[in-house]
């Protein structure tokens, strides 16, 4: 079993002419991978209505729809993460309680209020009473503010953490861009991060990183926006990692984390 | 057959890279299947004098046939046209010269003077778009990145260069190549390596646009691990021909150009 634990779909009000194609070519090419189970989030209107990063209540709420309803159509391949901003407390709230409800495993938390922040809190506790892992969205290292978002880093990630020490927090893409051995260095001992592997970064030297501040049992296969890089993540992990070790990247530590059934062979 | 256009040797200033000396080079070749590899010692691309570790490359590469040495040539140093025809004389495939990280202007007068000196000696150029992901470099790594108006200068500069660029991503090469006449545009090669796959599909939208023909196999290691480049090629449907092309020979088209 292989489940990609950071995947994103599109939908109609996404300002995307290609975003059909861009779904079928994420199921098709987890067919040639072996992806067993798509872990998605939509974020919002994907900036047509409310920025990325920074959806709308409405545009969240349309965005979880159109994942609900792709979970529906792909009910054994595709599983969903409710994402929210953290902003809007109250929808926040209801939003998670409507789409757990509705199936879906985990939440998703992008760019719109820093992680440390305490109004991550009430969406912390959601996640400990439903036993649902947060994915958030990371920039490794980040010494300035980036346009477009209010990201975070491992730091404060892990301040989070801590407060929550009963919630599985996944520290998104870790080759998704800034300085991956710094985000390394932070989660090392904190329990209850999970490195994403996912991102367009390949370097060498990341993955034995990844191994040597984490541990196999904190790892998470994905792929994001670059189902190339995962892949080829995966193939040089199977020369640094046992067949057992391997299991607990490719999908035993996503069933540990997300909520019991969450998975087919679960 | 599988060329890596795109290889390195030595040890990067920037980072702890595992698997920078040519024996474990070789292994990484076998474990990606690849059964060639240009390089260029990476080290030197940050000395004064870059040409000081060409000896040093062609020595290491005399123990390992499988590697082919990519000299690099400064244009801006007195005796840089020995440089360039030593590599000549040695048979490298291409020459390499990265003109930010060297101090240069990339399409000042020491380019183009390289350029039409490449073109007068049949050897191809190389150079990189950027080594390493412009969000994590080191704070003190402030070399800009290779310009898309700069390589359009550099292929305009002399009608007999030929240009082999790495690391460039889909609109890097999409600039390139549809600001460039079809003449122009037949001189240069691309490299693999820093395009995406599905689902973006960039590479796959770049082979229908910009044709298969201009595409060879790199992957940038081992500042990046190879199996990247392999496994977009896997998830493409690409012909054996199409895949023959882009795996080797189109790098040996360019050679023989």
């Amino acid at each position: 079993m292989l489940v990609d634990i950071h995947a994103h779909f599109y939908h109609d009000r996404a300002p995307r002419a290609d975003r059909e194609e861009r779904n079928a070519s994420r199921l098709t090419a987890g067919e040639k991978i072996g992806i067993t189970v798509h872990v998605a989030s939509i974020l919002g209107s994907w900036g047509r209505t409310s920025p990325i990063y920074f959806p709308s209540p409405p545009d969240l709420t349309y965005g979880n729809d159109a994942l609900l309803a792709l979970q529906r159509a792909h009910p054994t391949r595709i599983r969903g993460y409710v994402c929210v901003n953290p902003n809007y407390t109250t929808h926040a709230r209801a939003e998670i309680a409507r789409c757990l409800s509705a199936g879906m495993i985990g939440i998703k938390l992008a760019a719109s209020r820093r992680a440390d922040d305490p109004l991550l809190d009430p969406i912390c506790a959601l996640a400990q009473q439903h036993r649902v892992p947060v994915l958030q969205h990371i920039w490794q290292h980040r010494r300035r503010d980036w346009p477009g978002q209010e990201a975070s880093d491992a730091s404060e990630l892990c301040t989070l953490a801590r407060r929550h020490p009963e919630v599985a927090f996944i520290l998104a893409h870790i080759g998704g861009g800034g300085d991956w051995l710094h985000s390394l260095h932070a989660v090392r001992d904190v329990a209850n991060v999970y490195v994403d592997l996912c991102g367009s970064g390949v370097d060498g030297g990341m993955l034995e990183a990844c191994v040597e501040a984490a541990g196999v049992s904190r790892l998470l296969w994905g792929t994001d926006l670059t189902m190339c890089t995962g892949w080829a993540k995966l193939r040089y992990l199977e020369t640094l990692l046992n067949k057992d070790e391997m299991a607990l990247v490719r999908w035993k530590n996503a069933v540990r984390i997300f909520p019991p059934n969450a998975f087919p062979a679960d | 057959m599988r060329i890596d256009v795109n290889a390195f040797l030595g040890a990067y200033p920037w980072r702890k890279v595992p698997g920078t000396s040519p024996e474990a080079l070789v292994k990484a070749l076998d474990r990606a299947e690849i059964d060639e590899a240009w390089v260029t010692h990476l080290p030197s691309l940050f000395w004064r004098d870059p040409t000081e570790g060409n000896a040093w490359l062609a020595s290491a590469a005399r123990d390992e046939p499988r590697l082919k040495p990519v000299p690099v040539v400064h244009p801006g140093l007195a005796q840089w046209e020995q440089a360039l025809a030593d590599a000549v004389n040695a048979g490298a495939p291409a020459v390499r010269c990265d003109p930010l990280y060297l101090g240069l202007d990339p399409a000042g007068d020491d380019m183009r003077v390289l350029a039409a000196a490449c073109g007068a000696a049949r050897i191809p150029l190389m150079l990189a778009v950027r080594l390493e992901d412009g969000r994590q470099r080191h704070p003190n790594d402030v070399v800009p990145e290779l310009s898309a108006a700069a390589v359009r200068a550099l292929i305009r500069a002399d009608a007999d260069l030929r240009l082999l660029v790495t690391h460039a991503d889909r609109g890097f090469v999409e600039e390139v190549h549809f600001g460039s006449t079809p003449e122009e545009a037949a001189r240069i090669w691309w490299d693999i390596c820093w395009i995406w796959g599905p689902p973006e599909d960039h590479l796959e939208t770049l082979l229908a646009t910009v044709g298969v023909e201009r595409f060879v196999f790199g992957t940038g290691q081992p500042l990046r691990i190879p199996e990247n480049s392999v496994a977009k090629l896997d998830l493409l449907d690409l012909t054996a021909e199409q895949l023959a092309a882009i795996g080797s020979d189109n790098a040996r088209r360019m050679l023989a150009t």
